[in-house]
C-alpha cells in the first residue's frame, strides 16, 4: 500500500511538472509564436475568446503567480481553450473525439508486441543457441532500427498502394456510419491492421531482447537449479519459476515504454492519416494551433501516467515482496 | 556421542562414484574442477566431503544430480545409484530420479526458494509432479511436512521473504525429505546461518535421518560439524581426494598435511583451547597422486618424501 | 565452484588489464566489427559529400520524379532534385545531430548519475525524481511542444533532443555508479580524504566505461531516430538537407501515392543501417562485458554433457 501511495505521489508530481512546463513555455520562449498565431486567425474569433487565449498563452500583464494560479485552475477544471485549426471547437472536445482511436491503435499494438515479444524472449532464453535464439534477435534488431514512420510508409506503399490489400488511410471507410455492426467493426479492423502491424514489428525486438536477457540472468539463479533438482517438468520450470520472475522487470519496462510507443503510434498515425491524437498533433503543428498542442501534450501525458499507475498496481499483484513491504 | 556416530552403513552402496572428472570448458582453455574422484556411500550412511571453497565439493554434488551448467562438463568417470547408471539416464528418467531418489539441500535457502511462489506452492509442486496427488491432498501433506520440521502449517501461505533464515532452511529440508529419497545431499546447509540456528538445523537433520534412514552426502568446510555428523569422510583439495577414512580416524589421526592444516584451522567444540593453525602462506599441492591405504580403512594420497610425484611447494615460491 | 578456475595458474595473456581486454574483445567480436565498418562508411560518406556531390544538393537538376537511371542512380524527387545527392548530403546533418545529441545526453547522464551515486541522500532523491519525471513524460509530444515554441533551426532540434534524451542515460548510469559507489575501494578513497571530483571521475567513472559506451550508443541511436521523427512532422529546419527532412518532403510531395518509392526508401534505409550498426556495436559491448550472454559453444567431441 505504501508503495502504491508513493507511486501515486510521484505521478502527481510528474503531472504537475508537465502542466508547469506548459505554462512556462509560451511565457519564456524567445520569439512570439502567439502573435503569429493570432495574425492567422484575424477576424474569425470573438473578442472574449481572443482574450481567454491570450491569458492562457501568456499575453497577460498580471503578475506571474496570479497567471499561474489561474492557469492551474483552468487546466484542472478542464478548460483548455478553443482549437484554432478546428475553430471554434473547444480543445477538450477535439481531443475527446480523437483519443479513442489512438487508444485502439496504440493499445492493440502495445499488447500484441509485448505478449509476442516476451514469449519469444522466454523461448529464446530457454533454448540458448536454438533457432529462435540465433535467428530472431539480429533480424528484429534490424527491423527495429527503422523509424516507425518509415516502416509505416513502406507498408503503406507495398500493401496499400501496390498490392491494394489494405485501405491506405483513415480509421474506417469514408461515409460509413459508426455503429456496433459487424460490417463496421470489420472495416475498422481492416484499417487498423497495417498501422498496428508496423508498430508491433518495430517494437517487438526490444521486448524480446529485454525478456531474453533477464531470463538468461534468472536461469542462473539458485531457485532454478533447485527446481531442476526437484525434478519438475521443464515447461513448469520455464513458466512458473524462470519466466514468472523474469517477467517483473519486463512489467516495469512496459510502463516505461508506454510513452515511447505513444510517440511511435503518433508518427504512424500521421502516415496513415489515422484520426488519432498523433495525426491531430501534426495538424495542430501545421496550423500553429498552440492551445490544441498544449492540450494534446497534457492529455497524452495524463494517459501515460495513468497507464503507468495501472502497471504499478499489476506489479504489486505480481511481486509479493513489494506487497508486504 | 549421538546415534549418527554409530556406523551402520551396509556393504551395498547406494551411491557409487568412480573416477569422476569434471572440466570447465573455456573459450581458450579448460580447467579440471574435479579430478578422478571415487567414493561410495552405503545405505543409511552419512558420508562427509570436506575441503576449502573452490575445491570441487559442490561440483561433485551437482554432478550426482546432473545439475552441472555450461561450461562444466563431466569428462570421464561413472556415477551409479542403486545400480543404475546416472549418466546414461534419459531426460525423463533423470527427471524422475531427481528428488525421488536423490534430494538436495542447497547452500542458501533464500536463493534456492522461488521468491514469487508461496512455500506451500513450492512443496505442492513436488507432490503433484512426482506422486500425482491432487492439489488438496498435496497441500495436506505439505502441512504435515512443515510440522515435521516444526514450522506452523499456516506458513504454507507465506512467501520465502516472510520467513526467517532458519525457517527457510528448515522448509527446504522439509521439501528435501518430501518423497523420502534414499540419498540426501547437503551442500553446506548451514553456512549462511548464525551458529545457534546452525545447531538447530543440524539437530533437525540428525533427527530426520534417524527417523527416515536415508543416506547423506554432507558437504562442508566446517570440520567440527563434519566429524560430529559423518560416519566416513573424505578431504578434498584442488579437485582431488587427499584422504578418506572413518570420520573418527580422520579426526584423531589426520595423515595428509592438508587435512592436518584443515583440522588445525577450526576450534574443537569441546576440550581445552588450542591455538589455531592453517596451511602456511603460499603452500600448494600439485599433481596429487592416487590414494594408498595407510592404515586399515584409512586412505591417504602420498605426499612429501613418500612420493616423488607429489610436490609440496613451500613458501619460498 | 567457479573459484576453482581462479586457483589455476593464470596464463600471462589472461592477466591483461580489463580495459584492454574489453577493447580486444570488441575488435574481435564479429557483430562489433560489422557495426564499426558500416559506421565508418557512413562517416566517410558524410565527410566526402561536398567532394562527391559538389554544390547545393537541394537544387533542381533534372526532370521531376525520374526513376533510378545511370544519370540519377536513385532517381529524382517530385521537384527534380537528385535523390542520391540528397541522401549523401543528408548524412551530414543526421550524423552530426545524432552524435552531438548522443555525447551531450551521455555527458549530462554521467554528471547526474555520478552526483546521485556519490552524494546520495537528498541530492540523489532530487535528481532521481527529476530523471524519472523526464523519463515518464511521453517523448514525442514533449518534443513537439518544445520544438513548436522555440525558433526553428538546428540548434533547437539538438537542444530539444538533449532535453528529452538525457534522462534515460542518467538512470542507467546512476544505478551502475551506485553499485560501484558501494565497493570497498571507493570507501577507501573516501576515508583517505580524496576530493569528491577525483573520486567521481577517477575512481568511479573508469569502472563504468562499458556502461558509458553502451549508453552513448543508445543515445546516438535515439538522437538520429528522434531527429528524423521531429523533422518528419515538419518541426525541424525544413531548409536543411537531412534524412528526416528528405522523408518529410517525400511525404509532403506524395511520393508514396505516386509510387516514387525511390524517394523515401534511401533515407529510411540509411537511418536504419546506422541505427542497426550502432545497435550491433552495443550488443557486442554487452556480450563482451557480460559473458553469460555470449554464444554458447557446443563442443562436437564425445564428452558427455552433464547439463540438463
Amino acid at each position: 500500500m505504501r508503495f502504491i501511495l508513493r507511486r501515486l505521489g510521484f505521478y502527481l508530481i510528474a503531472f504537475w511538472a508537465s502542466i508547469t512546463l506548459n505554462f512556462l513555455l509560451p511565457r519564456f520562449m524567445p520569439g512570439d509564436p502567439v502573435s503569429r498565431m493570432f495574425a492567422r486567425t484575424q477576424g474569425k474569433m470573438q473578442p472574449e475568446q481572443i482574450e481567454a487565449l491570450r491569458k492562457m498563452l501568456g499575453v497577460d500583464t498580471r503578475p506571474l503567480w496570479e497567471q499561474y494560479v489561474d492557469y492551474m485552475h483552468n487546466i484542472l477544471t478542464g478548460q483548455m481553450g478553443v482549437s484554432i485549426s478546428r475553430f471554434p471547437t473547444p480543445v477538450t472536445e477535439v481531443i475527446a473525439s480523437q483519443i479513442g482511436w489512438t487508444l485502439l491503435l496504440g493499445g492493440t499494438a502495445l499488447v500484441f508486441a509485448a505478449i509476442i515479444g516476451n514469449l519469444l524472449g522466454i523461448l529464446a532464453a530457454w533454448r540458448r543457441g536454438g533457432a529462435i535464439d540465433s535467428a530472431l534477435p539480429p533480424l528484429l534488431i534490424f527491423i527495429g532500427s527503422f523509424p516507425y514512420f518509415w516502416l509505416a510508409m513502406g507498408a503503406l506503399y507495398l500493401f496499400g498502394v501496390v498490392l491494394g490489400w489494405f485501405p491506405i488511410r483513415h480509421a474506417f471507410t469514408d461515409g460509413l456510419e459508426p455503429a456496433f455492426t459487424w460490417e463496421f467493426i470489420g472495416d475498422v479492423g481492416a484499417h487498423l491492421l497495417l498501422p498496428a502491424l508496423t508498430i508491433v514489428l518495430v517494437s517487438i525486438g526490444g521486448w524480446m531482447l529485454g525478456m531474453r536477457n533477464t531470463m538468461i540472468a534468472t536461469n542462473s539463479e539458485d531457485y532454478i537449479t533447485m527446481a531442476q533438482a526437484k525434478g519438475l517438468r521443464p515447461g513448469r520450470i520455464m513458466l512458473r519459476y524462470a519466466a514468472r520472475n523474469a517477467m517483473l522487470p519486463s512489467v516495469t519496462s512496459f510502463g516505461m515504454s508506454l510513452g515511447f510507443v505513444v510517440g511511435g503510434a503518433m508518427l504512424t498515425e500521421v502516415v496513415f492519416a489515422y484520426p488519432g491524437v498523433g495525426y491531430q498533433l501534426l495538424n495542430a503543428v501545421q496550423g500553429l494551433d498552440y492551445p490544441l498542442m498544449q492540450g494534446l501534450f497534457l492529455t497524452i501525458t495524463a494517459a501515460v501516467l495513468l497507464a503507468n499507475f495501472l502497471v504499478d498496481i499489476l506489479y504489486v499483484r505480481l511481486d509479493p515482496r513489494v506487497r508486504s513491504n | 556421542m549421538t546415534v549418527s556416530q554409530v556406523s551402520f552403513g551396509s556393504h551395498e552402496p547406494v551411491l557409487d562414484v568412480k573416477n569422476l572428472t569434471v572440466k570447465y570448458i573455456g573459450d581458450t582453455r579448460s580447467t579440471t574442477a574435479v579430478d578422478r574422484v571415487s567414493f561410495s556411500i552405503g545405505t543409511g550412511e552419512v558420508f562427509g566431503l570436506a575441503g576449502e571453497s573452490g575445491c570441487g565439493k559442490s561440483t561433485i554434488a551437482n554432478s550426482i544430480m546432473r545439475l552441472l551448467k555450461d561450461p562444466a562438463k563431466i569428462a570421464a568417470g561413472s556415477i551409479s545409484f542403486g545400480g543404475k547408471d546416472v549418466l546414461a539416464m534419459s531426460p525423463e528418467e533423470l527427471r524422475r530420479f531427481r528428488w525421488q531418489d536423490v534430494a538436495m539441500v542447497f547452500q542458501s535457502a533464500m536463493n534456492s526458494l522461488n521468491p514469487v511462489l508461496t512455500i506451500g506452492e513450492q512443496i505442492v509442486d513436488i507432490f503433484t509432479t512426482h506422486a500425482g496427488y491432487s492439489r488438496k491432498e498435496s497441500l495436506r501433506r505439505a502441512g504435515q511436512l512443515l510440522e515435521l520440521v516444526r514450522i506452523d502449517p499456516a506458513r504454507l501461505k507465506s512467501y520465502p521473504h516472510q520467513l526467517s533464515g532458519g525457517m527457510r532452511q528448515r522448509a527446504v529440508i522439509a521439501m528435501a525429505v518430501a518423497l523420502k529419497p534414499s540419498l540426501l545431499i547437503l551442500d553446506e546447509p548451514t553456512t549462511a546461518l548464525d551458529v545457534v540456528v546452525q545447531q538447530e538445523i543440524m539437530a533437525q537433520i540428525k533427527e530426520l535421518q534417524r527417523e527416515l534412514g536415508f543416506s547423506v552426502l554432507f558437504i562442508t568446510h566446517d570440520m567440527s560439524l563434519m566429524v560430529e555428523l559423518s560416519h566416513r569422510m573424505a578431504v578434498m583439495y584442488g579437485g582431488r581426494i587427499v584422504e578418506t577414512a572413518k570420520a573418527q580416524d580422520v579426526y584423531a589421526n589426520p595423515r595428509h598435511p592438508y587435512t592436518q592444516a584443515l583440522m588445525g584451522a577450526f576450534p574443537p567444540l569441546t576440550g581445552p583451547r588450542v591455538p589455531l593453525t592453517g596451511l602456511p602462506d603460499g603452500v600448494k599441492f600439485r599433481n596429487i597422486p592416487d590414494l594408498t591405504e595407510a592404515a586399515p580403512g584409512h586412505f591417504v594420497a602420498p605426499f612429501g618424501a613418500d612420493a616423488e610425484a607429489a610436490v609440496l611447494e613451500g613458501a619460498a615460491r | 565452484m567457479t573459484t576453482a578456475i581462479l586457483k589455476q595458474p593464470i596464463e600471462p595473456t589472461a592477466a591483461r588489464k580489463p580495459n584492454r581486454s574489453f577493447v580486444h574483445g570488441l575488435i574481435t567480436n564479429k557483430k562489433a566489427l560489422v557495426g564499426m565498418i558500416v559506421m565508418l562508411v557512413f562517416i566517410a560518406l558524410a565527410l566526402l559529400a561536398p567532394v562527391l556531390f559538389p554544390g547545393e544538393p537541394s537544387r533542381i537538376t533534372a526532370m521531376a520524379s525520374l526513376e533510378p537511371s545511370p544519370e540519377h542512380w536513385l532517381g529524382t524527387t517530385a521537384k527534380g532534385q537528385d535523390v542520391l545527392a540528397l541522401t549523401v548530403h543528408g548524412s551530414r546533418s543526421s550524423l552530426f545531430v545524432g552524435l552531438t545529441v548522443g555525447f551531450a545526453s551521455t555527458f549530462i547522464g554521467i554528471l547526474v548519475g555520478l552526483a546521485s551515486a556519490y552524494f546520495g541522500k537528498f541530492i540523489d532523491e532530487a535528481l532521481s525524481l527529476v530523471t524519472n519525471v523526464f523519463l515518464l513524460l511521453p517523448g514525442l509530444p514533449l518534443l513537439v511542444i518544445l520544438a513548436a515554441f522555440l525558433p526553428p533551426g538546428l540548434g533547437t532540434v539538438i537542444l530539444v533532443l538533449v532535453v528529452t534524451g538525457w534522462a534515460g542515460s542518467a538512470r542507467v548510469l546512476r544505478s551502475q555508479a551506485l553499485s560501484i559507489r558501494s565497493k570497498d575501494f571507493v570507501a577507501a578513497a573516501v576515508v583517505s580524504g580524496e576530493r569528491a571530483g577525483r573520486i567521481m571521475f577517477r575512481e568511479i567513472l573508469p569502472n563504468m566505461a562499458s556502461n558509458v559506451m553502451s549508453t552513448l550508443l543508445a543515445c546516438v541511436i535515439y538522437g538520429i531516430g528522434a531527429q528524423a521523427g521531429l523533422e518528419f512532422l515538419g518541426l525541424g529546419d525544413v531548409s536543411t538537407v537531412s534524412w528526416g527532412n528528405n522523408l518529410f518532403w517525400a511525404g509532403n510531395e506524395g511520393a508514396l501515392l505516386t509510387g516514387s518509392w525511390w524517394v523515401f526508401v534511401p533515407s529510411g534505409v540509411c537511418i536504419a543501417l546506422v541505427a542497426f550498426a550502432l545497435a550491433l556495436i552495443n550488443y557486442a559491448v554487452d556480450e563482451v562485458t557480460n559473458p553469460r550472454l555470449r554464444k554458447i559453444k557446443t563442443p562436437k567431441n564425445t564428452e558427455r554433457s552433464a547439463a540438463k
